[in-house]
């Protein structure tokens, strides 16, 4: 599973940010056609986009183009964007498993033969789209993380947005248990005040502490913070190789039970050791890898 | 169609972009251009070919453009050259406007 510890946003017709996306590090980023652009400027933005796709070098990053709603340009963006080749398209405030339905279409009469599949990143920020989470998660195979876009939603809602998130707390916890239960990603919503770095770290391990596998971006500057956090400690990895080893010894013994300091090393517990492994692997954190 | 319908422009004068306004020519004219770069010393040449190109390629032949560079890169000066021929009523070769 690819790692989307953060995705970050970039606006589609600023050229200069488009050619710069590569350079910050983030897991993905999202070249964004939708709210970060004018409507008089939707043809250029995606004409922008279109090119930037296939002449820029985005690095390691994952590129992914936010489209527009499906009711005002989404089509068109599709049909433009889906031949440049951009890893996922992230479709906004999907309301419905037969939005994803219907974008699934889109996108296969659009893509190129013998083109990687483009995958999607379902954007949920209204009410409904909250509600119908697990089935817009499982409408498509292509569909390989749910979103959290908290601003709209609690507009929609009439609740007021804060700090500590308490408004948001049941839309958090019900797309991250819809997108575990269809095994895809989940993705926090983006914390907004991009000079609070302090708020950023506190909102990120507070979406770390629900599931969530990553967050949204709105800055260059919160890519690093929130990997901090996303990234297994030290203590984490050491942790996690004592489990391994203790799992390991207790085989070796033949017996069927492990324990570590006293406490039994269970499915959970061995599972969750693995992931942070695996992260840490992935990341080249451990100081020698065991395969 | 050899030329556009209506005068057009895409693109801003910020950092890294360029600006092409396009309007029609007379018929037979050809593509008369007006380059204002940062680096017309060093790029000019290049940047007047790939506008040109875009053009040649969208089969526009009577055409007045004009086009302010702030240092973009090739692939925005096509982007942007495609759009102002969209908005300025040509018909795209590329479904991309």
């Amino acid at each position: 599973m690819e790692l989307r510890r953060s995705m970050l946003f970039i606006p589609g017709n600023s050229p200069a940010m488009l050619q710069n996306g590569g350079v910050f590090g983030a897991d993905s980023v999202i070249l964004d056609l939708e709210d970060a652009v004018a409507p008089t400027e939707k043809d250029s933005a995606r004409m922008l986009v279109a090119h930037a796709l296939q002449h820029v070098d985005y690095g390691t990053s994952e590129t992914v183009v936010r489209i527009n709603p499906l009711d005002t340009f989404g089509e068109q963006d599709i049909r433009a964007i889906v031949p440049c080749e951009p890893g996922a398209l992230m479709v906004p405030k999907v309301q419905s498993a037969a939005d994803i339905k219907k974008v699934a279409e889109w996108v296969a009469g659009a893509e190129k033969p013998g083109q990687a599949p483009v995958k999607l990143v379902a954007l949920l920020e209204t009410p409904q789209g909250i509600q119908e989470a697990y089935s817009i998660a499982q409408a498509d195979s292509r569909v390989v993380a749910l979103a959290l876009g908290a601003e709209d939603y609690t507009a929609s809602l009439g609740a007021q947005r804060s700090k500590e998130g308490s408004e948001i707390f049941t839309a958090r916890s019900m797309v991250v248990n819809a997108a575990a239960a269809a095994g895809i990603q989940s993705i926090d919503t983006p914390f907004t005040d991009a000079n609070d770095e302090e708020g950023l770290r506190e909102d990120t391990i507070t979406a770390k502490k629900f599931g969530f596998k990553g967050k949204l971006a709105i800055n260059p500057r919160q890519v690093d913070i929130i990997h901090s956090i996303y990234n297994p400690s030290l203590a984490d990895i050491d942790w996690a190789e004592q489990v391994v080893a203790a799992l390991q010894k207790a085989e070796a013994e033949g017996s069927g039970v492990a324990s570590l300091n006293g406490k039994m090393v269970d499915a959970p517990i061995v599972s969750r050791a693995q992931q942070i492994l695996y992260l840490a692997n992935l990341l080249g954190l451990r100081k020698e890898t065991v395969e | 169609m050899s030329g556009v319908l209506k005068t057009a422009q895409a693109g801003t004068l910020e950092s890294g972009d360029i600006m092409i306004t396009i309007a029609s020519g007379p018929s037979d004219s050809g593509i008369v251009l007006e380059l204002d770069s940062i680096v017309l010393a060093q790029y000019g040449k290049a940047i007047s070919q790939t506008i040109r190109a875009v053009l040649t390629a969208q089969g526009i032949t009577d055409v007045y453009i004009k086009a302010v560079d702030r240092g973009a890169l090739d692939c925005t000066i096509k982007a942007r050259t495609l759009t102002a021929l969209g908005r300025a009523g040509a018909v795209l070769k590329e479904d991309l406007v």
